[in-house]
């Protein structure tokens, strides 16, 4: 019953700190530069991570697949059925769940250190409105960066495979790109796109409210970025749901 | 003596901060129970009392980053709970804080730390003077050479030296001071307490200086007021309170 509570109060809190965000977003001044900084800081230096795990994801799931299609014989299919899973499910949530750990982790343990250490309070004196300047401009960079990210991932995903393909099968780029995007349409792509907005609103909205709220003390910014990773990571297989529910509704999946 | 006739001609000046009955609580915990206190314009006052008594929730309330749950609480004549987002803003300007820990904001270098203030109040501040204004001020802490610096390459000293650059670099007409000789060597302490002075000369600003270092407090002050149980126990010089015989005075003078 107790857990009820506080999982209750703290679903209440975070949707009053996600109304707070759409509030302030509206309100100028916008902070501009430090937007851009932001979309710097969380797209460029996650681009590495994303992309490594991207080409690794479509080599492993080649290797894997590719023996049971062949007992089929439908290995013609490989291409088609790697580029439909990476880009509608596999690429937007890994890359989701990658960014939950280095991008949401790092925003809830640096707001939680400014807070810990009085930097939010320097701001506020200097005149500034430190939810505005701190988590409005997080939350969008990361908004916007994901899907961003997804598609690099996707195509160095699709990459990897057609590697595998090409040394296993002899399968020429031409070919396997082509198979790719003979199955692949906007149906398949817009929805996946969306629903990473929503995965980096996600990530942000969760790093900046454990963060900006966390209790003082360097245990408090130590438990920030692990529940930011622990809350965003399971946010995020609960939007998917929802996402591919939907999806089947407009789409008939 | 110097400091008694001091503290004589600081009453003539106007105030500029002036607090009657505050009174605040977290829950059950009465910090601050009915605090009165009057800071004259270049009054350097400075505050004492014991740990967790609740000195740094008092300078927070002044700079409006808590809010009171009674009481009345004037800075440089405006009444900071009536006072709008807006106007609280353009109160600050003219209130510097230093922070006890120095607050220098880890990702930004020591100019973008001292810019920080200055593009937010830009009515105050011709924008082509930004870099000659910034290079002053952080010549007149003796730091010119750390500018392009981050405050992690910076040690404790360096560290409390900026933050105090960036506390008057809108020349603010009163400037608190949370602790801002803890954590330091004594002698890097002192060269911060001479700093400090030396600012109030140059600046003419009034001070309110929460410190626990008694050489530091005698050295600075013109008045000292105790807080005891949420209340302003005692007021007077450095030399009245260290020779009181009123037990719970003269146990911060040992």
């Amino acid at each position: 019953m107790e857990a009820l509570k506080i999982f209750l109060a703290e679903t209440g809190a975070l949707t009053r700190f996600c109304f707070q965000f759409f509030r302030e977003l509206f309100h100028p001044p916008f902070e501009f530069r430090e937007f851009l900084r932001q979309c710097y800081l969380l797209g460029n230096k996650s681009i590495f991570l994303v992309t490594i795990t991207g080409f690794i994801m479509g080599v492993v799931l080649t290797l894997q697949t590719r023996p049971t299609m062949m007992e089929f014989g439908a290995e013609a299919y490989m291409p088609a059925m790697i580029g439909i899973s990476v880009v509608r499910e596999i690429g937007p949530m890994i890359t989701a769940l990658i960014c939950a750990g280095k991008i949401g982790s790092s925003i809830g343990a640096e707001l939680g250190s400014m807070k810990v250490t009085e930097q939010i309070d320097a701001m506020e004196v200097s005149g500034t409105n430190p939810y505005r300047f701190l988590v409005v401009t997080r939350i969008l960079a990361v908004t916007l960066m994901l899907p961003l990210l997804v598609i690099a991932a996707d195509a160095v995903s699709l990459f990897g495979s057609f590697l595998m393909e090409h040394i296993k099968g002899q399968v020429s780029f031409t070919l396997f790109f082509s198979k790719v995007f003979e199955v692949l349409s906007f149906g398949d792509l817009i929805p996946s796109i969306i629903k990473s907005f929503f995965f980096g609103f996600a990530i942000g909205l969760v790093g900046c409210y454990k963060g900006y709220t966390s209790s003082k003390g360097t245990a408090g910014v130590g438990r920030a970025a692990n529940s930011a990773v622990v809350v965003a990571s399971l946010l995020l297989f609960v939007l998917d749901f929802a996402a591919v529910l939907i999806t089947d509704i407009f789409y008939d999946l | 003596m110097a400091n008694t006739l001091k503290a004589d001609e600081s009453l003539i000046m106007d105030p500029v901060i002036t607090i009657r009955d505050l009174r605040m609580s977290f829950g059950d915990n009465h910090v601050l129970q009915g605090f009165n206190l009057t800071l004259r314009d270049q009054e350097n006052l400075v505050l004492i009392g014991k740990s967790g008594s609740g000195k740094s929730v008092l300078l927070k309330c002044i700079i409006g980053l808590n809010t009171a749950d009674s009481g009345e609480l004037i800075v440089l004549g405006k009444k900071v709970a009536e006072l709008s987002q807006e106007e609280l803003n353009a109160l600050r300007a003219n209130v510097g804080f230093l922070f006890q820990g120095s607050a220098l904001y880890d990702s930004m270098t020591v100019r973008e730390n001292l810019e920080f203030p200055l593009r937010r109040h830009l009515d105050r501040v011709d924008p082509a003077r930004i870099d000659d204004l910034i290079l002053s001020t952080l010549e007149s802490v003796g730091l010119a050479k750390a500018i392009d610096l981050m405050p992690a390459e910076l040690s404790g000293g360096m560290k409390r030296r900026v933050a105090l650059a960036r506390t008057i670099i809108l020349r603010p007409k009163i400037i608190l001071y949370d602790e801002p000789t803890s954590g330091l060597d004594p002698i890097t302490a002192k060269e911060i307490a001479q700093l400090i002075l030396d600012i109030q000369d140059k600046y003419q600003t009034a001070s309110l200086i929460i410190t626990h270092d008694l050489d530091f407090a005698r050295s600075i002050s013109q008045h000292i007021v105790l807080l005891v149980d949420g209340v302003d126990y005692a007021m007077g010089s450095y030399d009245e309170l260290s020779t009181s015989s009123d037990p719970s005075i003269s146990a911060f003078f040992k």
